[in-house]
């Protein structure tokens, strides 16, 4: 028998410590696991290096001042193109920025789950990202092309945390939508995953849900599992539900006004998750009537 | 029938993948999208086209609606290889670029503390060192070409031969679409020059609004017009809604 790793989305978080570096998988705001970072933002972690293809999951630790560098591409709410608690942070200094292109980013995760120190890429020469953060090292192909490369270094990952549609009790975790982001890869990059679903299910259901390749993330990789209905609320997670677009446009909004924004935290984020979800309805009942 | 102003643009983006053969089109913004459409339904029908999202469409619906038939599946990380690969002309857009076509997506003012985050370098870096790039600027200003950008995302020519082999090898700048003209290398030392003003559009205006001494042939054309055939395309299949017009101001 293979031990249960279900867990709280607290209790995954409480094995988390500060100062730590985090992956935090999907993209923008897509299917990212914001049940999770809704722990982080109550357990007090700080002083994080986050690693991501930015969203919502950055804006919100921006926001909140736990981010001490962030390693990305780019960070965007896709319906809504600028983040703007991001961006608010930055224009404050606010966080260190290491900027890698979307590829230096696949392609240094990927070093980190296969031990390497770094793999060489096309990439980055001739641009700032070469020099934005700690400067990026070139390797010279050791082959008759001579080629100067650029060596993107391992994003080697404390902690990484996903969301996916459905997991087993052992770690083993199912995405249904069109895209798998990179979520199996922040997993193998990093020393300890957590996987939170919208939906536990038992290994044998996996086969009624999709085909094999389904199966993203296996269990040998995943430290804690987390059951969290409506846990990449309010990024998308198709397909059980699309982004929530009007909630987003809110959390947006409210960033331009520092007592707006105090509002919207009193409001969802000071609770736990039942009552964000109950928050979240609340205004949704409200908004229909 | 008299084109809009829009739709001269759609055009001319349409054009920067005519020949590109059988290859991705991404196109970044609505011009740019209504324009790869309109190639492959016309005169470059071997393009691939996505969703915006992780499928390949074998049909070509309007702005806004779902295609009905999917091709093949190209998630990020298939995306990103493909990127490599070289099989792919991008039309991205730019908050600053300069005349060597160095382009910035990312921020203006200061690395540690800028005056106005953006985006991200997002795939420039990648993009630009592998694969033909153009630019869609709906709005050519002074405080878009500039004589110099503040983060260098997409590598230009100058950048790119300092850099040395590695970022010439496949390096590849084709042409700038802004809403007064159509710009492109073809100088003797790779900057911007105009390679077709739009029609009602004087080369004087166009000088105005670009922040650096800008090339404008004695005898430059003018963009061509859409047919009345690409002009139905646009109007009745491609954008019905007229989403265009909030790109590029009628």
């Amino acid at each position: 028998m293979t031990a249960d790793k279900r867990m709280t989305a607290d209790e995954a978080v409480a094995r988390l410590a500060d100062g730590m570096t985090i992956g935090i998988g999907g993209w923008g705001s897509r299917r990212k696991p914001m049940a999770l970072v809704r722990a982080v933002l109550r357990a007090g972690l700080t002083d994080l290096t986050v690693v991501s293809y930015g969203g919502p999951d950055v804006g919100l630790l921006a926001a909140a001042g736990r981010i001490r560098k962030l390693v990305t591409a780019f960070v965007s709410l896709d319906s809504i193109p600028l983040e703007p608690h991001f961006r608010a942070a930055r224009q404050r200094g606010g966080l260190e920025l290491v900027e890698l292109d979307e590829a230096m980013v696949m392609w240094g995760l990927t070093a980190a789950a296969h031990r390497l120190p770094f793999l060489p890429v096309r990439a980055g020469i001739g641009s700032d990202v070469m020099t934005a953060g700690p400067d990026l090292r070139t390797v010279v192909s050791p082959y008759e092309d001579g080629e100067e490369l650029v060596a993107v270094p391992a994003l080697s990952l404390d902690a990484a945390l996903v969301h996916l549609n459905r997991a087993d009790a052992r770690g083993n975790a199912q995405y249904l939508g069109p895209d798998p982001y990179f979520d199996d890869l922040f997993c193998e990059a990093a020393k300890e995953a957590y996987v939170s679903c919208e939906r536990l299910v038992t290994s044998e259901e996996f086969a009624d849900e999709g085909g094999p390749q389904t199966l993203l993330v296996q269990r040998h990789c995943v430290t804690g599992v987390v059951e969290a209905p409506g846990g990449a609320h309010f990024t998308s997670c198709a397909p059980d539900y699309d982004r929530d677009e009007a909630f987003q446009a809110a959390y947006a909004r409210a960033a331009a006004d520092p007592a707006a924004w105090r509002e919207f935290v009193a409001r969802f984020l000071s609770g736990d998750e039942d009552e964000y979800r109950a928050a979240v309805a609340a205004t949704h009942g409200r908004d229909a009537s | 029938m008299n084109a809009s102003r829009a739709e001269i643009c759609v055009v001319a983006c349409a054009e920067v993948w005519r020949g590109d053969g059988e290859i991705l089109a991404s196109p970044m913004g609505t011009v740019p999208t209504i324009g790869a459409r309109l190639a492959r339904l016309t005169f470059a029908p071997e393009l691939l086209l996505t969703d915006g999202e992780a499928m390949l469409i074998a049909d070509v619906p309007a702005l806004g609606r779902p295609a009905r038939v999917i091709e093949g599946w190209l998630p990020f990380r298939r995306h990103l290889a493909l990127v490599t690969g070289g099989r792919r002309h991008v039309m991205m857009g730019a908050s600053q670029l300069d005349r060597y076509g160095n382009q910035n997506i990312s921020r203006i003012g200061d690395a540690r503390r800028p005056d106005r985050q953006l985006l991200g370098v997002r795939g420039a870096p990648v993009n630009s060192l592998n694969h033909p790039v153009s630019y869609w600027i709906p709005r050519h200003s002074p405080r878009v070409l500039v004589e110099r950008v503040d983060m260098v995302c997409g590598v230009g020519h100058d950048r790119a031969a300092a850099a040395g082999p590695a970022a010439t090898r496949f390096h590849g700048l084709r042409r700038v679409v802004t809403d007064l003209a159509v710009l492109d290398f073809e100088t003797p030392d790779r900057t911007l020059r105009v390679r077709s003003l739009h029609p009602g559009v004087t080369a004087e205006e166009v000088r105005a609004a670009t922040g650096f001494p800008l090339d404008v042939p004695a005898d430059v054309p003018r963009t061509r017009p859409p047919t009345a055939a690409e002009l139905r395309l646009i109007r009745e299949v491609l954008d019905p809604d007229g989403l265009r017009d909030r790109e590029v101001r009628p």
